[in-house]
């Protein structure tokens, strides 16, 4: 009996929320298992990463574009603390932080290609530079984006800098020195760089400057175009003129 | 049995490192500790971790590890006795959401305290009262974040540790006490009187006199 005046006044108490979160809660109910749905913002490299990772598993699922600057109820209920893309929700439990993400979608479709190495020395190695690129490198370019002239000189000299320890600390990735893929076998370190490193070219375009130079990081630069060649990457790259547009944007307001 | 060699480098003060001792005290792996004096780091040191220059470095088998949260997971998928990490996925992405959010959000916090002054401290504080109150609502009536034994995320959470040896050495208890933040006092209780972990704590007042030495001035002159 009690059960059943919980459910009228749960009913009850639903049946006052708007009409599109109501749907959307009777479709969960309604047995919607392993359901994936992706929400993300069409030119986050961060998101970009779990779409490859899904892409490569052979995973389906529901994509919900975001709209950063009014974000919907369901970002902010499935990611309250950071309230950031992506987040990846799997049977109506959300995971935020794109690498956490690629370890989760590693470790629960087991089928298909491995993400992650096998070997715990091999996956420290790549946890380890994948941390290097998030956390340093990904800092100094904060410091590049929202500086202009002497203190953005310095802080491109660091960006660079740390993109040769990044191309001389990787060296000994790829057995014959020249990356290779079979197939669609990108990995976690190979899907982190190519998020983003992937469209250089974009952001050169728009920044009128080179990011990845071939002759200063040549294994960075082979790389990632051995990367741009496989369908899973083409698929999901944003597309080039509007990329160009919002990077010039996001410059110009950074330095605001 | 092949020879096993394990050897850790480390700071007696550094979280970081004492977060490496829980995980190998936990799974009873035997280890050669070396003391780092990180103002003359030795060649070993530099050697094994090129890049940062930093401690902790596991070498296992003379190969090195470096990041603490890097090492744990090592750790745990070497030796795979007395798991630190749960087994469902669901789980253990969040023990890393939270093991991150700490080393990212919570030390970013803990810095600011004690180089801000006036109106923007209180803020800091403010701060990082709200990030241990979310960190609460992960730990609910669990004895440890890893449910009955220490986890993964106990021992990322070793910081807060510090940050209660901090705020004693300053006179500033009011950021984490009982009255504010009853479900985390309660947990500091236990990790302090489980076996393992109190061995992994720098001696308290040796640590207490280096907080002193280290920030007294900074806040005796607001």
């Amino acid at each position: 009996m009690f059960l059943s005046v919980f459910f009228f006044l749960t009913g009850k108490l639903r049946e006052m929320l708007p009409l599109h979160i109501n749907q959307k809660l009777r479709k969960k109910e309604m047995g919607e298992e392993n359901k994936v749905t992706l929400y993300g913002m069409w030119a986050s490299p961060f998101v970009r990463r779990v779409k490859i990772a899904l892409k490569i598993k052979g995973i389906p699922y529901e994509y919900v574009e975001e709209d950063l600057r009014n974000k919907s109820q369901f970002l902010l209920q499935y990611n309250p603390v950071h309230k950031k893309v992506p987040v990846l929700v799997h049977n109506g439990n959300p995971i935020a932080e794109s690498l956490i993400i690629l370890e989760y979608i590693n470790e629960t479709w087991k089928n298909g290609p491995k993400i992650l190495p096998e070997d715990p020395f091999e996956r420290a190695k790549v946890r380890f530079w994948a941390d290097f690129l998030q956390q340093q490198f990904l800092d100094s370019l904060r410091s590049a984006t929202k500086s202009s002239g002497e203190a953005h000189e310095k802080a491109m000299k660091d960006v660079f800098e740390k993109l040769t320890v990044f191309e001389e600390g990787t060296e000994g990735f790829f057995p014959n020195g020249t990356p290779h893929f079979e197939g669609e076998n990108l990995g976690f370190l190979d899907i982190v760089l190519c998020s983003l490193f992937g469209s250089h070219k974009v952001g050169e375009e728009a920044l009128a400057m080179k990011i990845i130079d071939p002759e200063r990081h040549p294994l960075i630069h082979s790389w990632v175009t051995a990367m741009n060649e496989l369908p899973v990457v083409k698929e999901t790259l944003p597309p080039h003129d509007k990329m160009v547009s919002f990077i010039q944007s996001l410059r110009g307001n950074s330095l605001d | 049995m092949a020879e096993e060699e394990v050897k850790l480098f480390g700071t007696w003060v550094s979280p970081f490192s004492r977060r490496i001792e829980v995980a190998l005290k936990l799974k009873g792996v035997q280890y050669e500790y070396i003391e780092e004096d990180l103002t003359n780091k030795s060649p070993a040191l530099l050697n094994y971790n090129p890049v940062n220059k930093q401690i902790p470095v596991l070498v296992h088998n003379g190969k090195p590890v470096a990041e603490s949260l890097v090492i744990m997971e090592y750790i745990d998928e070497t030796w795979k006795h007395n798991p630190i990490l749960p087994a469902d996925p669901y789980e253990r992405a969040m023990a890393r959401f939270w093991a991150k959010y700490i080393d990212e959000k919570f030390c970013a916090a803990a810095r600011k305290i004690v180089v801000a002054k006036g109106e923007e401290q209180k803020g800091e504080i403010d701060e990082i009262q709200q990030q241990m109150k979310n960190l609460e609502g992960e730990l609910k009536e669990k004895k440890f974040f890893g449910g009955e034994s220490l986890g993964f995320l106990d021992i990322a959470a070793n910081i807060i540790i510090w940050l209660v040896v901090g705020q004693e050495a300053l006179g500033m208890d009011q950021i984490l006490n009982e009255e504010k933040l009853p479900v985390l006092h309660g947990w500091l209780h236990r990790l302090l009187d489980d076996a393992v972990f109190k061995e992994c704590v720098p001696p308290k007042d040796r640590h207490l006199d280096l907080f002193k030495v280290k920030f007294g001035s900074s806040i005796a002159s607001k």
